[in-house]
C-alpha cells in the first residue's frame, strides 16, 4: 500500500510524549531533549518525503488532479444507523492525504522541528531566571507536550472526517492549555491558560453542534461529498440546514483561529513559554480554524455560497481591529499576537471570498493557503526573534529593550527581514501571498480590496514600530550600563533554527504555490498565481506603496526613539489610545459576561435555590415528619384512664352520628 | 456467582483477605467478559446468558433468578474494578477496620447481585442490600456532618424505594404475570397504557432517587462530602448506576408504552440535572461537593441519554455509566488522597500542591480532563455516542433539549479548571503543605489501575460499544415496537 508509513507521522510522537510523560522526571534534560527532537526529525523527513511521493512521485492522476489518498482508515465508533437514509455513522481515526494536508505535514514538521531545537537553548536560559523564582523546572515535561501537541495537530490535519478533526482538534486545545500554563505558579499563566481553554471551547460547542446537524442530514461524517455517489439524494433535504451547520462550525474555527469577538485569549496565550507561542498561537494551530473552512470549502461553495461571505466580513473587521490594537502595544509578544490575529484574517478573509467561478473565484483558495504557509514561517521567526531578545532582555516589554542592533546582530537581521514579508516587499515571501489575497478580495469587491490595502499599511506601520523600538531607539542598557545587564548574541542552537527559517521564510515565495495548491485541483492554476500578480500589476503596485508609506512612517516616528510625533498622538488623542491599549475592552465585556451574567445571575443563584429551596423542603419534609410524630406521641401515653376517656367519648360521638343519619 | 465466600473469614489479615477477595472477583469479571464475548462471537443470540433460576418464594412466585447481557456484563466489569481500586484506597483507614471492611463488601455483594439479577423482587432485595450498609459506612467512618448526611441519604433512597416497591407490585400485578421474572413479563407485554402512564412515575423516580434526578438529588452533595474515600468512589462510581440501570431495565423495558409517552416530563427533569448540576458545581468550594455536583450532572446525562429512546444514545448512557464511574471514582480517590493529606477539602485554604505532591496532581489533572470530556479518555466516548444519539430525534423539543445538554461540556469546563488552577497551580498559600508527602504504592495502585480503564475505554471504545449496542438493540426494539394495547 502507499504510504504505508504513514502511521508512525501519528504513532512516533505519541510514543515520545508517553515515554517523555511516564519517566520523563528520571531522565537527564539531554536526554528527553535528544527523544523529542529525534522523533521529530524523523517525523520531518517523513513529511517531506510524503510530500515528494505526493506532488513529484506520484503526482497528478489521469484527470489532471491530484488524488486525495486514504492511507488508513480505522472504525473507531460505530453510531449505527443514521436514521434519515440508512447509512451507516461511523466515526474513523484515518490518514487522508489531499495537497492542503501535505503542505500542513511540511508546515507543522517543519516549524515544530525548529522549536524542538531551539527550545534547548531558550528553556535552560529562561529556567536559570524561574529558578531564581523558585519555580520548577520543567524541561522533560516541556518536551512531552510538545510530542503530544505535534502528534494531534497532525492527526487533525489528516483528519478523514470531521469527527475525526474534531477529536484532534480537542486536544490540541488542551495541549494548548497546558503549555499556556507551563509557567503554573505564575498567577497570569494560569488565568490565561485557562481562558484560553475555556474560550476555545466555548466555540467548539458550536462546532460540536454543527458537525451534529451535519451529520443528521447529510448522513456522514465525511468531508467529500462526492466520493458517496447516494449522496446526491439527500442532499435536497440538507440544502437548508447545511449553511447553518457550516456557520456553526466556522464559529468553532473561529474560536481557534481567534476571529472576534473570540479572540480574547490569544494575547493573554503568549503567558506560555515563546517556543510555544512561535508553534502554537502562531503557525500551527490557529490556523486550524482556516484549514477547517478550506478542507469544507467544495461544500461551502456548493451549498452556502451566501453565508460564506459572512466569514469574509467578520475576518475583515478583525484585521481591521488587529492591527489598530497592535499599534499601540507595549508588549512585544503581545503586539506579535495581534498581529497574528490580523494575519490569519487575511486568509480567512481570502477563503470567505471565494465563489464558485471559475478561475477567478478559486484565487482566494490558493492565497489562502498560500498565505497559510508563508505567514507560518515568518510568523514563527518572528516570534522565536522575540523570544531571543526576551531571553536576553529578561523582559516582554518594550521600554527595557531599544538600541539592540548592535548587540543581536543576527537575531537583527532575521527580525528586519520577518518584518519585510510581513509587510509585503518584494521580494520576500509575505508580498505574493499577501497580494493575492489583496487581488482576490477587489475582484470581489473593490470596497474590500481597498480595505484590506489600508490593513496592509498599517501592519507594515506596527510591524516596522516593533522592529525600530526594539534594535533602534534609544537603548536601555546604554542609558545606565553599570547596573544594566549587557545584551549579547544568543547562541548557536538558537540563532541556527532563526537563521534557517529566515532563509526559508525569504524564499518561500517564490515557489510556485498555485501549482499544487488550488481549488480545483487543476493544472491551469501556474496560470493563476501569475495572473494574481500580473493581470492586475496595479494591484501590486498599489500595496508596495502602501506598505513602502507605512515603512516609512514608522521609520520617521520610530527610528530616532527621539521623534516627538508618537507622544504628541498619544495625548492628543487618550481616550482612543487608551482604548486601544486595552483592546477596545472587548475582554472587559467577557469578563463581566463570564462573571456577573453566568457567575452571578445562573450559578449562584442556583446554588443557593439548591441549598434553600430544595434541601429545605427535603428537610421541611424530615421535620414536618418528625414534628408530627412528636405530636401524637402523647396519644400513646399508656394512660387507661384516658384512653377510656377517648373511647367512650369516640363512641358517643359515633352514636350521634348514627342517629343522625338514620 | 462466588460472593459470600470470604466475608465470613475476616480476622486480623483484613487486608489480605480484601485483596484476595477483590482480586478475585475482578478475575471472575474479566472471566465472565471474555466468555460472554465468546458465547456471542459463537453464535448465541439469547437476551440473557449463564441463566440460573430457583424459586425461593413460590406464593408470589420470586426466583432467584440471574442472567447477565451486554449492559450488566459491563456493569459488573465496572463494580469489580471499583471495589479492587476502592479496596486500595481505604488501605490505611484506621477504626475498626474489619467492621468497615464487612460492611463493603455486604455493599457490594448488593451491588453485584442487583445487576445480575432478572427477577424484580431479587433486584429490589439486592438494591436494598446495598443502600443499608450505606448509612453505616457514611454514619460511623465519615467526616463533617455525617449522621446528619447519612440520614438524609438513607431516608431520601428509602423513600425512593417504597415508590419502587408500589410500582413493582403494580406491574406484577397488573400484567397477570405468573412471575416476578423481567423479561417474561416484558414478553407478556400487557399492562393497560393508563395504568402503566400511572406506575411509570413511580419505578422512574423511584431509582431516579438513586441516579440523582433533579429535584431528587440533594442528598447527593452531602452524601458524598461525608462519605469516605473508598465509600465515594463505590457509592458515585457504582450505586449511582444503579439508579439508571433499573431506570431502563424495569421502568422503561417493562412499561414501553408510557416511557414513549411520559419521556418528555423527564427529558424536562434529566437537562435541568444536567445543566443545573454543572452550573452548581462552577461555585462550590468544597472538592467533593464540586464531584458530587458534577455527579448530578454527569448522572443526569445517563437517565436524559436513556430517555432519548434511540439505540445510540442508550449505548451512550451505558458508556457514561461506564465512563462516570471510573471517572469519578478517580477523582474522589485523588481527593480523599489530597484530603487526608492537607486537612482540607475547600479549595480556598489550598494551592501549589502540584509542586508538592505531584503524583496526586498529575492524576487530579488527568482525573479533571477525563471529566470535561477529553479525547483519548473515556468521557467523549460517551458523550459523544449520547449527543449523536440524541440528535437522531429530528424534532425541535428534543433538539432544544440536546443542545442546551450540550452546553454542560463548556460549563464542565469552567468549573474543572477552576479547581485545578486554584489548588494545584499558582503558589503555596500555606507552608506547613510542604511537609505533605505523595502518594504510597497502595495509593498509586488504586489510581493507576483507574487512569489504565479510564484511557483504555477512551482510546479503544469500540470493543465495549459492540458489546452494549448488542444488547441494547433487542430492548430497545422492544420500548419501540411495542404497540400500545387498548385501555380496558
Amino acid at each position: 500500500m502507499e504510504y504505508s508509513y504513514s502511521f508512525l507521522i501519528l504513532l512516533l510522537p505519541f510514543l515520545s510524549f508517553l515515554v517523555l510523560g511516564l519517566c520523563g522526571m528520571k531522565m537527564k534534560e539531554k536526554v528527553a531533549f535528544g527523544i523529542g527532537t529525534t522523533v521529530l526529525g524523523v517525523l520531518w523527513c517523513l513529511s517531506l518525503y510524503t510530500a515528494y511521493e505526493y506532488f513529484f512521485a506520484v503526482g497528478r492522476d489521469a484527470a489532471g488532479l491530484y488524488p486525495t489518498v486514504t492511507a488508513f482508515n480505522l472504525t473507531w465508533l460505530d453510531f449505527g444507523k443514521a436514521p434519515l437514509f440508512g447509512t451507516e455513522l461511523i466515526f474513523n481515526i484515518g490518514f487522508r492525504l489531499t495537497p492542503i494536508s501535505v503542505m500542513m505535514l511540511v508546515v507543522i514538521t517543519t516549524v515544530s522541528f525548529m522549536v524542538h531545537i531551539y527550545s534547548l537553548g531558550y528553556m535552560a536560559e529562561r529556567d536559570e531566571e524561574y529558578r531564581v523564582e523558585g519555580y520548577e523546572k520543567g524541561f522533560q515535561r516541556f518536551y512531552a507536550f510538545l510530542s503530544l501537541f505535534t502528534m494531534s495537530m497532525l492527526g487533525l490535519v489528516v483528519a478523514t472526517n470531521i469527527f475525526q478533526m474534531y477529536l484532534f482538534w480537542e486536544l490540541v486545545g488542551v495541549c494548548s492549555y497546558l503549555l499556556i500554563g507551563f509557567y503554573y505558579p505564575k498567577h497570569a499563566a494560569v488565568h490565561a491558560s485557562k481562558k484560553a481553554f475555556i474560550v476555545t471551547r466555548f466555540a467548539d460547542l458550536f462546532f460540536l453542534i454543527g458537525i451534529l446537524f451535519y451529520s443528521y442530514y447529510v448522513g456522514t461524517f465525511n468531508f467529500d461529498l462526492n466520493a458517496d455517489p447516494t449522496i446526491a439524494n439527500r442532499l435536497p433535504m440538507a440544502v437548508n440546514i447545511l449553511p447553518v451547520a457550516l456557520f456553526l462550525m466556522f464559529i468553532g474555527g473561529a474560536g481557534k483561529s481567534a476571529m472576534f469577538p473570540l479572540h480574547i485569549w490569544l494575547p493573554d496565550a503568549m503567558e506560555g513559554p515563546t517556543p510555544v507561542s512561535a508553534l502554537i498561537h502562531a503557525a500551527t494551530m490557529v490556523v486550524a480554524g482556516v484549514f477547517q473552512v478550506a478542507s469544507l470549502m467544495p461544500i461551502w461553495l456548493k451549498y452556502a455560497p451566501n453565508t460564506l461571505h459572512y466569514v469574509a466580513y467578520i475576518a475583515a473587521f478583525t484585521a481591521f481591529y488587529a492591527a489598530a490594537v497592535a499599534c499601540t502595544q507595549r508588549d512585544i509578544k503581545r503586539g506579535l499576537a495581534f498581529s497574528t490575529i490580523s494575519q490569519i484574517a487575511y486568509m480567512l478573509v481570502a477563503l470567505g471570498v471565494c465563489s464558485a467561478v471559475e478561475g477567478e473565484g478559486s484565487v482566494g483558495y490558493m492565497a489562502s493557503m498560500f498565505h497559510l504557509f508563508t505567514h507560518a514561517m515568518f510568523k514563527a521567526l518572528l516570534f522565536l526573534c522575540s523570544g531571543a531578545i526576551i531571553v536576553i532582555i529578561g523582559s516582554n516589554f518594550k521600554d527595557y529593550m531599544g538600541g539592540l542592533h548592535k548587540y543581536m546582530p543576527i537575531t537583527n537581521w532575521c527580525f528586519f527581514f520577518a518584518c519585510l514579508c510581513i509587510s509585503g516587499i518584494p521580494p520576500f515571501s509575505g508580498f505574493f501571498s499577501k497580494d493575492e489575497i489583496v487581488a482576490a478580495c477587489f475582484h470581489f469587491s473593490p470596497f474590500l480590496g481597498w480595505f484590506m490595502t489600508l490593513v496592509s499599511g498599517m501592519t507594515a506601520f506596527y510591524m516596522f514600530r516593533l522592529y525600530y523600538v526594539i534594535f533602534w531607539g534609544k537603548s536601555y542598557y546604554e542609558a545606565d550600563p553599570e547596573n544594566r545587564r549587557k545584551p549579547q548574541e544568543v547562541p548557536a542552537i538558537m540563532w541556527g533554527p532563526l537563521v534557517f527559517l529566515c532563509i526559508v521564510g525569504c524564499l518561500c515565495g517564490l515557489i510556485p504555490f498555485g501549482h499544487f495548491v488550488s481549488l480545483d485541483g487543476h493544472a491551469e492554476d501556474i496560470a493563476i498565481q501569475t495572473f494574481a500578480i500580473w493581470t492586475w500589476p496595479s494591484v501590486a503596485w498599489v500595496s508596495i506603496v502602501v506598505a513602502i508609506i507605512g515603512i516609512g512612517l514608522a521609520t520617521w516616528m520610530y527610528k530616532s526613539g527621539e521623534n516627538p510625533v508618537p507622544d504628541m498622538l498619544k495625548r492628543r488623542m487618550p481616550k482612543l489610545h487608551e482604548a486601544a491599549l486595552q483592546r477596545f475592552y472587548i475582554d472587559d465585556a467577557w469578563q463581566f459576561f463570564t462573571h456577573k451574567i453566568v457567575f452571578g445571575l445562573f450559578s449562584k443563584p442556583i446554588a443557593w435555590f439548591d441549598r434553600r429551596v430544595i434541601d429545605g423542603t427535603f428537610n421541611f419534609l424530615a421535620w414536618g415528619t418528625q414534628t408530627a410524630g412528636e405530636t401524637i406521641r402523647p396519644w400513646q401515653s399508656g394512660d387507661v384512664r384516658q384512653y377510656a376517656a377517648w373511647f367512650i367519648t369516640g363512641t358517643v360521638a359515633l352514636t350521634l352520628v348514627l342517629l343522625c343519619i338514620l | 456467582m462466588l460472593l459470600g465466600l470470604w466475608f465470613a473469614k475476616n480476622d486480623n489479615q483484613v487486608r489480605g483477605v480484601m485483596v484476595v477477595g477483590a482480586s478475585a472477583i475482578l478475575g471472575l469479571a474479566i472471566w465472565l467478559t471474555v466468555a460472554f464475548v465468546q458465547m456471542r462471537n459463537a453464535g448465541n443470540t439469547d437476551l440473557m446468558l449463564f441463566t440460573y433460576s430457583v424459586p425461593w418464594f413460590a406464593p408470589l412466585n420470586i426466583c432467584y433468578s440471574v442472567g447477565v447481557d451486554g449492559i450488566s456484563v459491563v456493569m459488573i466489569l465496572l463494580s469489580a474494578v471499583i471495589v479492587f481500586t476502592g479496596t486500595f484506597a481505604s488501605w490505611q483507614l484506621e477504626p475498626m477496620k474489619k467492621e468497615y471492611f464487612l460492611w463493603f463488601v455486604l455493599l457490594s455483594i448488593g451491588v453485584f447481585g442487583f445487576f445480575i439479577s432478572t427477577d424484580m423482587f431479587t433486584m429490589f432485595m439486592f438494591y436494598e442490600v446495598a443502600l443499608i450498609p450505606m448509612y453505616l459506612l457514611i454514619g460511623v467512618w465519615g467526616t463533617g456532618a455525617k449522621e446528619y448526611s447519612a440520614m438524609k441519604l438513607t431516608l431520601m433512597l428509602m423513600g425512593g424505594s417504597a415508590l419502587l416497591i408500589i410500582g413493582i407490585l403494580a406491574i406484577y400485578y397488573f400484567s397477570g404475570a405468573t412471575t416476578m421474572e423481567v423479561n417474561e413479563i416484558a414478553a407478556l407485554h400487557n399492562i393497560p397504557v393508563h395504568i402503566q402512564k400511572i406506575f411509570f412515575p413511580f419505578i422512574f423516580i423511584g431509582f431516579g432517587v438513586l441516579g440523582a434526578l433533579f429535584p431528587f438529588h440533594t442528598w447527593s452533595p452531602d452524601g458524598h462530602a461525608s462519605a469516605p474515600t473508598a465509600v465515594s468512589m463505590l457509592h458515585a462510581g457504582v450505586l449511582m448506576k444503579l439508579g439508571g440501570y433499573g431506570c431502563f431495565r424495569i421502568a422503561m423495558y417493562l412499561l414501553p408504552d408510557a416511557a414513549q409517552q411520559l419521556s418528555w416530563v423527564f427529558l424536562i427533569l434529566t437537562t435541568c440535572s444536567v445543566v443545573y448540576g454543572a452550573l452548581s458545581a462552577c461555585v462550590q468550594t468544597d472538592l467533593k461537593y464540586i464531584n458530587a455536583y458534577s455527579s448530578v450532572s454527569h448522572c443526569g446525562m445517563v437517565l436524559f441519554a436513556l430517555l432519548m429512546l434511540t439505540r445510540t444514545a442508550i449505548t451512550g448512557a451505558v458508556l457514561q455509566m461506564l465512563s462516570h464511574g471510573l471517572m469519578t471514582a478517580l477523582f474522589f480517590a485523588c481527593i480523599g488522597m489530597i484530603y487526608h493529606r492537607a486537612g482540607t477539602r475547600d479549595v480556598r485554604y489550598l494551592g501549589g500542591l502540584m509542586k508538592i505532591i505531584p503524583f496526586l496532581s498529575v492524576s487530579y489533572v488527568v482525573a479533571g480532563l477525563a471529566n470535561l470530556g477529553l479525547p483519548g479518555f473515556s468521557g467523549f466516548v460517551a458523550e459523544m455516542t449520547i449527543f449523536v444519539g440524541s440528535f437522531e430525534n429530528g424534532d425541535t423539543f428534543h433538539r432544544v433539549c440536546t443542545i442546551i445538554a450540550c452546553t454542560s461540556i463548556v460549563v464542565t469546563a469552567v468549573y474543572i479548571l477552576r479547581v485545578v488552577g486554584k489548588i494545584l497551580y499558582q503558589k503555596v498559600p500555606n507552608p506547613e503543605f510542604y511537609k505533605l508527602h505523595d502518594a504510597t504504592w497502595d495509593e498509586r495502585l488504586a489510581i493507576g489501575g483507574l487512569i489504565f480503564c479510564v484511557a483504555g475505554l477512551g482510546m479503544f471504545p469500540l470493543f465495549f460499544q459492540n458489546i452494549i449496542s448488542e444488547a441494547v438493540a433487542p430492548l430497545i426494539g422492544h420500548i419501540l415496537n411495542a404497540a400500545p394495547i387498548a385501555a380496558l
